[in-house]
């Protein structure tokens, strides 16, 4: 090793930029190609996972539909269908119903998932490249290299633009190629749909500055897009093509350059001014924090435990209460709003509208509000389903971190741990059901003078809670055997969803549609409940939680 | 032009209504080596993120080569190397891979074969496997990992905070081993660290804070200088007239067959009149114990009476 003498050790080598002379502004940014490669390396998979499949599901959408309903009548029909509050709710503002095309088709019933999708990927991303590298104490060290300050968070969005644009891209050629649509109003719809997303990657960003975990970072930015969701819904219903309310939603932006009917780009132009507000807002905290710190100052706790925090169940329901009463809170604020649309007057409206069209009260049966509560249940209990697969894989972490062998160290049995987890994954279900589905639309709809039974509402929360038990235990069996591949168990919420909400159009085979727990509670209160389906899920919950008592049992524990 | 690598003038830092540092000093000159001591809380951490631009101070300064730590930290960072003490690396990454990010970025003076020579040469002493995932390494292998990065870079300055926790003895040695081969190319480092012989081996100067201050800073020879040396002699004469000598501490006496065995501690200040006092009393043996930062470092904590006892019947034996 040569050994350089006293402070000549290091001469700068001819040619090389001396950082201090370059203006403030690109020394922040200063690594940030470096920072770039590696967060796109890192994350590969993910990104290459994510972005092709929305990508392909563009494509296979685009040719299902030509497939299901091959010709204008058919599609006529379902603009039909669909040009009411629930399909309102579930789809768009409806450009083109009265000459209801592929592309129009597409545009107002996949555009809003595409979006919700595409912003899922781009918020956990987001978080995952920025505030999760700072907690877990790896930033420190990536910080301690010459990199800017903003280095990170540009980089992280940078990662997020090249996943969307490489989603627009591909998106679009498999949509024009497979249903020959028109190029720029395709260009335009995936264009828009990406912006919304970059909205919320930007929201993200600031998010990230507010919280110390990631898992709050993220979690504020879902409650954004939710939201979101909500508002541009209720807008929707209000006038037709949207109301004011509407406007306020990124959703809508991107909704309201009418594809394929009348294409305008001007509304795109609110996606990208929120964009540069996001970041100059998540530039500007981000030199008034510390690293490691955070605007929303953690609390201080008690010095000694309640009585009570002596159990496994104990430990893991102090772990997950502050999620569950959030995910409560937010469950409340969506459904609560959403029965007073089954008052006497939203009531009236939606039997009108089925009265008025033939094929709505077939497809909606005799009574639309016991579609629209239906419709309503199963977006609470899909929330529901999210919520209880994250706090399942919780216990993941739990192990890999050592802290699970901690517990363990202690005279307390594995199957204590994974029954103390799977318990409050299920009173979290319950609670979010009943109290935060059931119950909120029940006194939202009797304050606005409408009639729906809370029977009903209370019978529907049970059937569901039966189908959210299978999944609980597929999740937890999923772990018990297999703990690398329990992410996975995310794939059948996605089944769930795909099964729910496209079965139909996608003419899903029977083979699948009953992998999905939500396909046996069905469509009640629109159509009864089937007491053997009920008994069915009970039975294979029961199984599985059996299935993965026995494997956690048997198998090694990731080193600490 | 030769700033000091470390200049850490008056160091103020709160979060919220809690003070984590207060007025520190901190300097470390150019090819010294400066230890870094305080107990868990007195802002040590705290001071190397102000240092590294990664948290703001609310007053004072803190400088790196004579630039703004904040201000212009990309370009400082160039010239340094920073090693936690708990680090955390990308779990689907191998310690080669990681090692090579967090190199990259820094320039090399010899050329990029050097780099990789360098590179196996460190991996090999340190007895890291570079093709196992980061997800796999014990603590002390992912100390290992950072360690080796901060050593391949050959910066101007290291700064370590408690760069050997979760390491083995073994390694330690290999550690203090690489920090004497950069003290003798001339390079400055700053350990903050929790194990005092480590820096009494590696360390020219000290500096010991409390509660986000500086109590004490200096060579290891001038705070020695401060503190007395423990000295356990034998004799044949009646060894009375000593406790009675001004400088002399701690007199415990104990006779054995003919001979008395004396305990006694000596302000370092006096050793010279003591030890001529001693020569007149028929010296059988002798052994002196130069004060150890230990003892520096309780004086300032408040030092727990048994353990002192203890250390001193270890001296005697």
């Amino acid at each position: 090793m040569s050994a350089p003498t006293l402070n000549a050790t290091r001469p700068v080598p001819a040619g090389r930029t001396i950082p201090t002379a370059k203006p403030a502004g690109t020394a922040a940014l200063a690594g940030t190609g470096y920072l770039l490669r590696f967060m796109l390396r890192r994350n590969r998979v993910r990104l290459i996972a994510w972005t092709g499949s929305l990508a392909l599901f563009c494509g296979y959408y685009v040719v299902a539909i030509g497939a299901v309903y091959p010709n204008a009548a058919d599609r006529q029909n379902r603009a039909a269908s669909i040009g009411n509050a629930g399909g309102t709710l579930l789809a768009g503002p409806g450009y083109g119903l009265e000459d209801y095309t592929v592309g129009r088709m597409f545009a107002n019933e996949m555009s809003l998932w595409l979006m919700v999708l595409l912003a899922t990927m781009n918020i956990l991303l987001i978080a995952r490249n920025t505030r999760a590298e700072e907690s877990s104490g790896r930033l420190e060290m990536v910080r301690a290299l010459p990199v800017g300050r903003h280095a990170g968070s540009v980089a992280a969005f940078l990662v997020v633009v090249i996943a969307d644009a490489a989603f627009v891209l591909f998106g679009s050629l498999l949509m024009i190629g497979s249903g020959k649509l028109a190029a720029t109003d395709t260009v335009v719809l995936l264009t828009g749909v990406m912006l919304t997303g970059l909205v919320l990657a930007g929201i993200t960003t600031v998010t990230g500055h507010l919280t110390v975990h990631s898992r709050a970072a993220s979690g504020l930015a879902f409650a954004v897009l939710g939201g979101a969701v909500l508002i541009r819904g209720i807008g929707d219903i209000q006038q037709v093509h949207g109301s004011w309310l509407s406007w306020l939603s990124p959703i809508a932006w991107a909704q309201q350059t009418r594809p394929y009917a009348e294409v305008r780009l001007w509304p795109l132009g609110l996606s990208l001014a929120a964009i540069a507000i996001t970041l100059a807002v998540g530039a500007v905290l981000a030199t008034r924090r510390d690293l490691g710190g955070a605007l929303l100052r953690g609390r201080i706790g008690p010095a000694a435990a309640a009585p009570s925090l002596a159990t496994p169940f104990a430990l893991v329901f102090r772990q997950q209460r502050s999620a569950l009463v959030w995910w409560l809170v937010g469950c409340v604020a969506m459904f609560g709003p959403a029965g007073l649309f089954l008052g006497t007057d939203s009531g009236a409206s939606l039997q009108d509208i089925a009265t008025q069209n033939e094929l709505t009260s077939t497809i909606f049966g005799d009574d639309p509000i016991a579609a629209f509560l239906a419709i309503m249940m199963l977006h609470n209990a899909l929330a529901v389903a999210i919520f209880t697969t994250a706090a399942v894989l919780r216990i993941k972490p739990e192990e890999d971190e050592g802290r699970l062998g901690l517990g363990l160290s202690r005279s307390t049995s594995r199957t204590a741990w994974l029954l103390a987890h799977l318990s409050v994954a299920g009173i979290g279900a319950l609670v979010l059901l009943f109290l935060g589905g059931a119950l909120p639309l029940w006194v939202g709809s009797s304050l606005s003078g409408g009639h729906t039974a809370l029977p009903t509402l209370l019978a529907s929360a049970g059937a569901f809670a039966l189908g959210v038990a299978v999944l609980i235990t597929f999740t937890t069996a999923l772990y018990a055997w297999a703990p690398r591949l329990s992410p996975l168990a995310w794939v059948l919420c996605a089944l769930v969803v795909v099964e729910r909400f496209f079965g139909t159009v996608l003419h899903l085979p029977a083979a699948v549609k009953v992998l999905s727990p939500f396909w046996w509670v069905g469509d009640y209160p629109k159509a009864d409940l089937d007491p053997v389906h009920l008994i069915a899920l009970g039975t294979v919950s029961a199984v599985l939680a059996a299935v993965a008592v026995t494997g956690f049992r048997r198998r090694d524990l990731a080193a600490g | 032009m030769s700033e000091n690598p470390v200049e850490v003038v008056d160091l103020h830092k709160s979060f919220g209504s809690v003070k984590a540092l207060d007025g520190l000093r901190l300097t470390v000159r150019p090819g010294e080596v400066a230890g870094f001591l305080g107990p868990n809380g007195a802002g040590k951490s705290t001071t190397i993120r102000v240092l590294l631009g990664l948290q703001r101070a609310d007053s004072g300064t803190a400088r790196l080569f004579g630039g703004d730590a904040w201000r212009d930290a990309v370009s400082l960072h160039r010239r340094l190397a920073y090693v936690p003490g708990d680090v955390s690396l990308w779990p689907n990454l191998t310690g080669g891979e990681t090692i090579d990010y967090l190199t990259r970025l820094h320039d090399s003076a010899d050329g990029r074969s050097e780099r990789s020579r360098r590179k196996a040469e460190l991996l090999e002493r340190f007895e890291l496997d570079p093709t196992k995932k980061a997800r796999t390494y014990s603590k002390g292998n992912r100390q290992k990992v950072a360690l080796v990065a901060a050593f391949l870079i050959d910066p101007e300055l290291y700064i370590f905070d408690e760069p050997t926790s979760g390491l083995d003895p073994l390694m330690e040695a290999v550690f203090t081993e690489q920090v004497q081969q950069v003290k003798n190319a001339g390079k400055a480092v700053l350990l903050s660290s929790h194990i005092l012989s480590e820096v009494e081996k590696l360390c020219d100067t000290v500096t010991i804070i409390r509660g986000g201050r500086t109590v004490e800073s200096g060579t290891l020879a001038e705070l020695r200088h401060l503190t007395r040396t423990a000295v356990s002699v034998v004799v044949t004469r009646n060894p009375a007239a000593i406790a009675g000598l001004p400088g002399v501490h701690d007199v415990t006496v104990s006779e054995g067959e003919g001979v008395s065995t004396v305990d006694l501690s000596v302000d370092n200040a006096r050793m010279g009149s003591v030890l001529t006092a001693l020569a007149d009393l028929d010296v059988r043996g002798l052994t002196a114990t130069p004060p150890s930062l230990e003892e520096l470092f309780r004086r300032h904590y408040g030092g727990n009476a048994a353990a002192d006892e203890s250390r001193r019947l270890e001296v005697v034996s």
